[in-house]
């Protein structure tokens, strides 16, 4: 095992993967931010070593202060924890070159999970399935009627040189389409300089569901069940749990074995080894590959919570050379675990609401977890990600981490900036919610009040 | 005279307007940045732009006066 490491990020995470390697016996180095020199992570590493100031660009993000840092002090391993640098393909290949370790995929299977189009060809290829789609974009109207009938109403119009939302529309007949697949070249040409579009399948309100992968580098490859993430705001995750709901008690158990096998097959496609995520949709029965994330998810937690399987440690582990000793069976589920991500935010309108943390006082008791970025006194800056800690709840069943997770939020105080604990609060309170009937559009229409 | 307020703590981002310009209700007038999320600030009545009260890549706190229209 590594003798000392250097973690690459900050808040929670930071300070988690520190908490973690110095159980496992490892010197552990923090990095920071001019912004982030009094936060808990900082203090709790062995060594500390300042970046810059505090614009990610010039320090979470800086290439060369990051191995500078390395060097400096001697650090075996560099953990990127997720975010900032940590699906860089090309600092995992520099920190190689430099005789350091980077704890994550090999960056060939970086770069091929990087390219959209790229990583839904190989998924398709490798038996995955896809949202159905057009292979090609498409010259006329008469192609994108033809394209939309086999691919199935509604179907999503979308320009090839977009992004971002940008040149979209919806198409819920034959009749619609034709007006939208007009306006869609249009826009396209207008602001990608290219007319051409291309279909694919539209799913109002569909579920975000995930499959944790855990594989070492002699090609021992596992899935460590799923973990269910539709509760979002701005295609952001706000709780995330495991199991999913959909498949409590057994329920829908053709699906669930069909969500493994297409994540396994995804990272093996990929060439996957360390800890990795394939994301999928989920609609009336099928599941659709999204993307697979090369790193530690922000959720991992539910998934240590309610199967042991200690992901970071494994992380640690598998970049050091071990083999995976855990095997496919022995991965089980026990018991229900619930994630709030707290952040620093207006409740309602999702403001961003930066500041000092006059009150920040966490609730305890059994099934409680909270992994915080942040201590009571400390500053809620601009400059990152409102996310300021994580709210973990266990129980021995969903309804019961429910209940420890109401009680928990009543006695969780913070006061000096604005918090989304309200929300949870209501999302917890709302019937759908307890009843597990959930998809990425809740937050469009319940827990309002 | 009507104060345009930021809704939020950050750092500016770009400036949408100029002074003298006439802008109407719902207009973006300054962009704020905080926490990677990109903040537009809308005009909430009509008028013309009297005075800018920032520059780009100032830091605001969230009440803070950034244009006054007249």
């Amino acid at each position: 095992m590594f003798k000392k490491i250097l973690v690459a990020n900050r808040g929670e995470i930071a300070r988690r993967i520190i908490t973690v390697a110095k159980t496992m016996g490892m010197q552990t180095v923090a990095v920071y931010s001019d912004a982030d020199a009094e936060l808990p992570f900082v203090k709790e590493a062995d060594e500390a070593v300042r970046l810059g100031p505090a614009p990610a660009k010039d320090s979470y993000l800086n290439v060369a202060a990051l191995l500078e840092a390395a060097k400096r002090t001697k650090a075996e391993a560099i953990h990127p924890g997720y975010g900032f640098i940590s699906e860089n393909a090309e600092f995992a290949r520099t920190v190689a070159d430099s005789g350091i370790v980077f704890v994550g995929p090999p960056p060939e299977a970086m770069l091929r999970m990087k390219d959209k189009s790229e990583a839904r060809r190989l998924a398709a290829a490798a038996g995955v399935p896809i949202v159905p789609g057009s292979q090609d974009t498409l010259p006329d109207v008469a192609s994108a009627l033809a394209e939309a009938e086999r691919i199935g109403y509604p179907v999503l119009c979308k320009a090839a040189g977009g992004g971002g939302g940008i040149g979209m529309a919806v198409a819920n007949t034959p009749a619609e389409l034709e007006k939208v697949f007009r306006a869609c070249v249009d826009r396209a040409k207008a602001a990608f300089s290219r007319d051409t579009v291309y279909l694919e399948r539209y799913f109002p309100a569909p579920r975000h569901l995930e499959v944790q992968i855990l594989g070492d580098l002699k090609g021992h490859t596992l899935h460590v069940l799923e973990r269910e993430c539709s509760i979002q705001r701005r295609h952001q995750k706000v709780v995330e749990e495991a199991g999913s709901p959909l498949f409590l008690d057994g329920k829908n158990a053709e699906v669930h074995a069909k969500l493994f096998d297409a994540g396994l097959k995804a990272a093996k496609a990929f060439g996957y080894a360390n800890a990795g995520t394939v994301e999928f949709l989920y609609s009336e029965g099928q599941v659709y590959f999204i993307e697979m994330n090369a790193r530690l998810q922000v959720e991992h937690p539910v998934t240590e919570l309610t199967t042991g399987v200690d992901l970071i440690g494994w992380q640690f582990r598998i970049a050091a050379g071990e083999t995976l000793t855990v095997q496919q069976h022995e991965v089980r589920r026990r018991g229900h675990a619930l994630e709030f991500r707290v952040y620093a935010e207006d409740p309602v309108k999702f403001f961003p609401s930066p500041g000092p943390l006059k009150v920040f006082d966490p609730p305890t008791g059994d099934g409680v977890r909270l992994d915080a970025g942040y201590a009571q006194g400390n500053v809620v800056t601009p400059n990152y990600d409102p996310m300021i800690a994580k709210l973990i709840i266990s129980g021995s069943d969903r309804l019961d981490a429910i209940r420890r997770a109401k009680d928990a939020l009543a006695a969780f105080r913070i006061e000096g900036i604005k918090h989304n604990l309200p929300l949870h609060q209501r999302i917890l309170n709302d019937e759908e919610f307890a009843a597990g009937r959930i998809d990425t559009k809740f937050l469009d229409h319940r827990a309002k009040s | 005279m009507a104060d345009v307020t930021a809704h939020i703590t950050g750092t500016v981002w770009k400036i949408e307007c100029k002074v003298g310009q006439q802008v109407n209700a719902g207009d973006t007038l300054v962009i704020l940045e905080s926490m990677k999320m990109e903040m537009p600030v809308e005009a909430t009545d009509g008028g013309v732009v009297k005075e800018i009260r920032i520059k780009e890549a100032q830091p605001v706190n969230e009440g803070d006066v950034l244009i006054v229209l007249g």
